[in-house]
């Protein structure tokens, strides 16, 4: 088992203090609500998607540093990218926190997203990281509420 | 183990317990999470163990000479539970899997028995999920409501106005005796006076307060004392219903099955007296002997000795934490038994939990299975640091280091 410390790199860290993309659309066409009901972690996410593209997306919620980092970076990593981008890289980075899909080789979307790979060693940390996508998911399909549990 | 008379031998009673001599991410495992789960003495490990390798077979069943040591085993763990919360009789004393299915069970007999439509239900601002859930969930079958004590932002019950909350409606109080967040230990003595006054019976969740502090439950004059064998240096999926004779000769039974009657034919059945008729099926028959030797081994080092032990590490621990600049201790109880609950302004109680793990030291993190009071002290979650017999200063100053190194870290 890896220390935790290596989980809180400076990127995550720092994310985690200034978190971009914080806030609400007012005007929106995409939205979901997550929860995680273990932790008490939520998140609210909004998206303007034209034309089969993210063109802006923002998230407001309590969490953790896990949490709210990985919504940081989800939410600059989408912006721009087609809505199959943005579920494609959903699947990698599901994939790559619970040690299916090795980070090296196996998502080559995700950059710098890889830096959640330690995830894996956390099993009770994993719902953590995987809100934000799983929130961006439910957005995607039109489902007003996702929970982690 | 040696017992000293006034003081405890922390470095002998530590040799109990193979658990402390782990290593975690290369680090001395530190301990401070006995409310969620206690340790079990090597005494209680291997009793049990005995038990399954050379005794086992069921209770209560047939004339073998196994049945019998078996049962005499079960019986004698009972007598101890009885001895140990100052019960009359063991008829009074319930086997249950936990406190949660204890309170389960009051509610689903003794609470559906007397709870009616617009009948009041009166719990504690500082319960446990395991004594809010079941009274909800009669509440709303029976059409019933719950009402609240509140309690001050020091975490203290206020009782002011209890004479005016338990009002002719009101049908059962349940009372948490310390609670698991804030370390509150509550007057249940006088709650329990002043509610029978009243003519209202009450339910005393003790699930914190067996390990920490002597419960006569006869002295409190409670109908119902609940708490689980795991909280209490035993194992887990054993717990105890204490219920006065009168409440449960009353009561239905809950659960139908074996071992709870006395005859059965296709027309009809009767049912044991209790405790036989709330034990239906096998119970966890080790479990409840390596609960009696807990209780054994506890009362050997004194549960006095215990709690002047956890008080002066709860002290020490108050005040270095509390000098820790944006830290906030939850519960500043004038009585309180050894939990320690904090937040950290601007670090998650989840990363706080994730990052002392990497210190070795095992804490709670998390709503502590009690969201309302989250949402009394307007947090999400908590740390809570709990103290054991088994735990040192040193072990403190292992903690506070390990925070502040959090803090460090997201500075």
């Amino acid at each position: 088992m890896t220390d935790p410390r290596e989980l809180y790199q400076q990127v995550i860290l720092e994310h985690n203090k200034k978190p971009r993309n914080f806030g609400k659309l007012e005007v929106c066409t995409h939205h979901a609500e997550g929860f995680n009901p273990l932790c008490g972690d939520q998140l609210d996410l909004t998206l303007v998607i034209e034309d089969g593209v993210v063109q802006d997306i923002k998230f407001q919620g309590s969490g953790c540093a896990i949490d709210t980092a990985s919504a940081s970076l989800m939410t600059g990593a989408v912006k721009g990218k087609s809505v199959a981008e943005a579920e494609a890289m959903a699947e990698q980075f599901r994939g790559m926190v619970r040690g299916e899909l090795d980070p090296a080789t196996q998502a080559p979307l995700l950059g710098k997203l890889t830096l959640f790979s330690g995830v894996k060693d956390l099993p009770s940390r994993v719902k953590c990281a995987v809100l934000p996508w799983a929130t961006l998911h439910a957005a995607l399909k039109g489902e007003e509420e996702v929970s982690t549990e | 183990m040696s017992v000293d008379l006034k003081t405890l031998d922390v470095a002998a009673v530590r040799q109990d317990f193979p658990l402390l001599s782990r290593v975690l991410h290369g680090k001395p495992v530190i301990y401070l999470d006995s409310a969620v789960s206690g340790q079990m003495p090597v005494q209680v490990i291997e009793r049990m163990t005995k038990y399954q390798r050379d005794e086992h077979t069921n209770v209560h069943r047939g004339v073998s000479t196994l049945s019998q040591e078996a049962t005499d085993f079960y019986e004698a763990a009972r007598e101890k539970v009885r001895r140990f919360i100052g019960a009359g009789s063991i008829k009074e004393i319930v086997w249950t899997r936990g406190t949660t299915e204890a309170i389960n069970l009051v509610a689903q007999t003794f609470g559906r028995m007397n709870v009616k439509a617009g009948d009041e239900i009166l719990l504690s601002a500082m319960e446990h999920h395991a004594n809010i859930v079941p009274w909800q969930m009669l509440a709303q079958e029976k059409g019933a409501t719950i009402k609240v004590i509140p309690m001050t932002d020091d975490g203290e019950l206020i009782l002011d106005s209890l004479d005016e909350l338990i009002t002719d409606r009101t049908r059962i109080l349940g009372v948490v005796h310390v609670s698991n967040v804030l370390g509150t230990v509550n007057p249940v003595k006088e709650i329990i006076a002043r509610a029978h006054a009243k003519g209202v019976p009450v339910l005393v969740d003790g699930a914190q307060a067996v390990p920490h502090l002597a419960v006569d439950v006869q002295d409190l004059d409670a109908d119902f004392y609940v708490f689980s064998g795991h909280k209490l240096s035993g194992p887990t999926g054993i717990g105890v219903l204490y219920g006065k004779l009168a409440h449960l000769e009353a009561m239905p039974p809950w659960h139908g099955g074996g071992s709870m009657i006395r005859s059965v034919t296709w027309e009809k059945t009767t049912y044991l007296p209790a405790p036989g008729k709330f034990e239906a099926g096998t119970p966890p028959i080790a479990a409840a002997i390596g609960l009696g030797v807990a209780i054994d081994y506890v009362t050997a080092l004194g549960l006095d000795r215990i709690a002047a032990h956890e008080h002066e590490l709860l002290a020490y621990a108050t005040e270095r934490l509390a000098a820790i600049p944006g830290l906030r201790i939850l519960g500043n109880a004038r009585d309180k038994a050894s939990v320690l609950s904090f937040v950290v302004e601007g670090i998650h109680a989840h990363d706080m939990g994730s990052l002392l793990d990497g210190e070795g030291v095992v804490v709670r993190a998390g709503h502590h299975c009690a969201q309302p009071v989250m949402t009394r002290f307007c947090v999400p979650a908590t740390t809570r640091a709990s103290f054991a017999y088994f735990n040192t200063r040193e072990e403190v100053d292992i903690l506070v280091s390990a925070v502040l190194k959090a803090i460090e870290l997201f500075k």
